[in-house]
């Protein structure tokens, strides 16, 4: 997995709420057997004018010039700003991987649905959460001010913005941990071995059913 | 010091290890793999060299991409039929059991779970999938997965995870002839909001609910993550255990009775505490219809498209302007006068046989309206289809003018072939009605199996209590 430790970059915001998974990412381009690729078709259904098909040369499709990604000042944007309840819907990973290929490290929303949280912080996507006011606040600034940029820092936990304000943000110490450093979780429950081969024996004995071929 | 809840005890049994941190180590005792997150979770595997932990608590089946008609001559779509394929080599390549495309067990993952025995009670239950919550319907812990879990669990048999809140949602009373499973859980997510289980597992408790057969309980369910729970629940009872009785999978003769013994434990204690709390009177209840572009817009048949001029909210408004700007629909717009293109029956959350059945019984004898381009019955597994045809349901569907498909995921989520075309609306039983979730620029109505079967005869939505 991707470290994350600092990042300043470009801030886009996309004003809607409960944005669901299949806007993320449509579900033709879900029968991808690849994690990558995916950049090109995030919001497909929102950037483009023209129905979207894997496999196709996005360069060339219609564009939606009234979407918000389009617009030339957020072009490069590394930090989605977000409203409520982001990423509800399905558990496709492919959300996180769309938005990771498409250049963003950071989303910013006041709540997210619960699997998309997790299935980011497996990829290297730091989805932060922010009071309701705060991400009020950044919405106006990042509307008002061309160049928006905010610092993130997830060793302090902080977000910055350019005139100086911090807000400070909440995260499980393992996720940080795991971002921080990089850490894959597969290789850190293989330390466990034994532990899993305890509890199988135990539950063999009490629910044999359970293991039963 | 208060009893356990359901979580609780399903929680505790399974925990492995507990870290410092707060998370958990969670032993999974049953994994569920379907064709589209599983390949890049097999291609982790290989690229470290790891295998498989515990073969055999792996089942596999394709759902979401398999065709609903022809099926015999494969899959057209050649991006598809790799990923179908991609799911048999990797099955075949690391010995798990899978109901491949025309196995006469194939079916929607979720159907054929419980339809196998292969999910039972007090069982942890994932998948790649995030209506895994139906599994719940059986007093297991069941929810849904990203593929970097997929991995993990095919690799460790086991998941880091930190303990959800709990939430109890108790329906009390009767439900009123006409009301359905669909109905209780649509009025529920429009009740608590598309967020409401966020953060919890959310418990379905009282009268109305041990009332439903556990088909519907699997409705319920179903849609839980609809209401941002990952995980549902319903707590063991009679209907329940009877239900597993002489399944494929299901422990057999001196195990059925220990089994039996320790799932009838598998309920909240009476002094159990709940984080969240929500009381809904069944009585008050009526056929459900979504107006908008989310599971929580959603209004009693005999209501009409709500006034976003009347949302405080300006977040909400923005998002009722948005709904019904998608959905051409204008606010004051009585629900019966809301005119349909196509009908889908099917999906994990309404295409078992009771489904089927509440279905055939409204159509029985009656034509498909002129209006509706095409009405289509996708029945959740093959073993369904078996049965309904046994049934001679079949027949009744084909009579009124309504295509018997092949089981899978179909217009649900319009994977394969089977979708709306832009601009078109559909009465259907699934379960998300977001944008262009049944094809680009499709319009979903979501409702209950009789309420789509109803609206296909009449063409509009009509009260499926008056008929």
């Amino acid at each position: 997995m991707k470290k994350f430790e600092k990042l300043t970059g470009l801030v886009a915001p996309l004003d809607r709420a409960n944005v669901d998974t299949d806007a993320i990412i449509p579900k033709q381009y879900l029968k991808s057997i690849k994690r990558t690729g995916f950049g090109p078709s995030l919001f497909d259904d929102w950037r483009y004018l023209d129905p979207g098909e894997p496999g196709m040369d996005h360069g060339k499709r219609r564009i939606n010039p009234d979407f918000v990604l389009n617009q030339p000042r957020y072009r490069g944007a590394q930090v989605l700003l977000a409203r409520d309840n982001f990423g509800c819907g399905s558990s496709r990973e492919h959300a996180p991987w769309a938005l990771l290929d498409y250049g963003f490290r950071v989303i910013i929303a006041p709540s997210y649905a619960d699997i998309f949280y997790n299935n980011s912080f497996k990829n290297g996507l730091l989805p932060i959460v922010l009071e309701r006011d705060a991400v009020d606040l950044l919405f106006r600034e990042t509307e008002a001010t061309p160049d928006y940029r905010l610092t993130v820092d997830l060793a302090a936990q902080t977000v910055a913005t350019p005139s100086g304000r911090v807000f400070k943000f909440e995260i499980d110490a393992f996720r940080r941990h795991c971002l921080l450093n990089g850490l894959d979780d597969i290789g850190l429950t293989l330390q466990h071995v034994d532990e899993i081969k305890a509890y199988e024996a135990r539950r063999r004995r009490e629910a044999p059913w359970l293991f039963a071929k | 010091m208060s009893g356990k809840t359901l979580y609780d005890k399903l929680w505790d049994a399974h925990v492995v290890r507990r870290n410092d941190d707060g998370t958990c180590l969670l032993y999974i005792d049953r994994h569920l793999v379907h064709e589209v997150t599983s390949p890049q979770a097999f291609e982790g595997l290989r690229l470290a060299g790891r295998p498989l932990w515990r073969v055999d608590a792996n089942l596999a089946t394709a759902d979401h991409n398999v065709p609903t008609t022809g099926r015999a001559q494969g899959i057209a779509d050649p991006v598809s039929r790799l990923q179908v394929e991609t799911l048999d080599a990797n099955c075949h390549d690391f010995g798990i059991t899978e109901f491949g495309m025309n196995d006469a067990r194939q079916g929607i993952v979720h159907v054929i779970g419980p339809e196998q025995g292969a999910t039972l009670p007090g069982m942890t239950v994932v998948c790649g999938d995030s209506h895994t919550s139906t599994h719940g319907a059986f007093g297991a812990l069941a929810f849904g997965i990203g593929t970097s879990e997929v991995e993990h669990v095919l690799a460790t048999q086991c998941l880091i995870l930190k303990k959800a809140k709990n939430m109890r949602v108790r329906v009390d009373g009767a439900l009123p002839a006409g009301v359905t499973a669909k109905d209780i859980v649509l009025a529920i997510i429009g009740r608590i909001g598309t967020a409401g289980g966020t953060g919890h597992a959310i418990e379905f408790a009282g009268a109305a609910i041990e009332q439903l057969s556990v088909e519907g309980r699997m409705t319920v369910c179903n849609m839980a993550i609809e209401a941002g729970a990952r995980a549902g629940m319903i707590a063991v009872d009679d209907k329940t255990i009877e239900y597993f009785r002489g399944r494929p999978y299901a422990p057999k003769d001196g195990m059925w009775d220990m089994a039996v013994k320790t799932w009838r434990d598998l309920k909240s204690d009476a002094d159990a505490r709940f984080d969240e709390e929500v009381v809904l009177n069944a009585a008050d209840l009526k056929p459900q219809v979504s107006w908008g572009t989310s599971p929580e817009m959603v209004v009693p048949v005999d209501g009409a498209v709500p006034d976003p001029e009347k949302e405080t909210d300006a977040v909400r408004r923005t998002g009722m302007q948005q709904a019904l700007k998608y959905m051409d629909l204008k606010p004051g717009t009585p629900i019966r006068d809301i005119a349909l293109d196509k009908i889908f029956i099917g999906s994990c959350t309404n295409s078992r046989i009771e489904d089927l059945r509440a279905a055939a019984k409204v159509v029985q004898g009656k034509r498909v309206a002129k209006n509706i381009k095409l009405a289509m019955v996708v029945p959740g597994s093959g073993l369904v289809k078996v049965q309904a045809e046994k049934e001679g349901l079949d027949k009744i569907f084909l009579d009124a003018g309504f295509e018997w498909r092949a089981p899978g995921c179909s217009m649900c989520l319009a994977m394969n072939a089977d979708r709306l075309g832009p601009g078109e609306r559909c009465a259907s039983t699934s379960n998300r009605n977001f944008e262009g979730r049944q094809g680009a620029g499709g319009r979903t109505h979501l409702v209950s199996p009789a309420m789509a079967a109803a609206a296909a005869i009449a063409g509009h939505f009509v009260d499926v209590r008056e008929l």
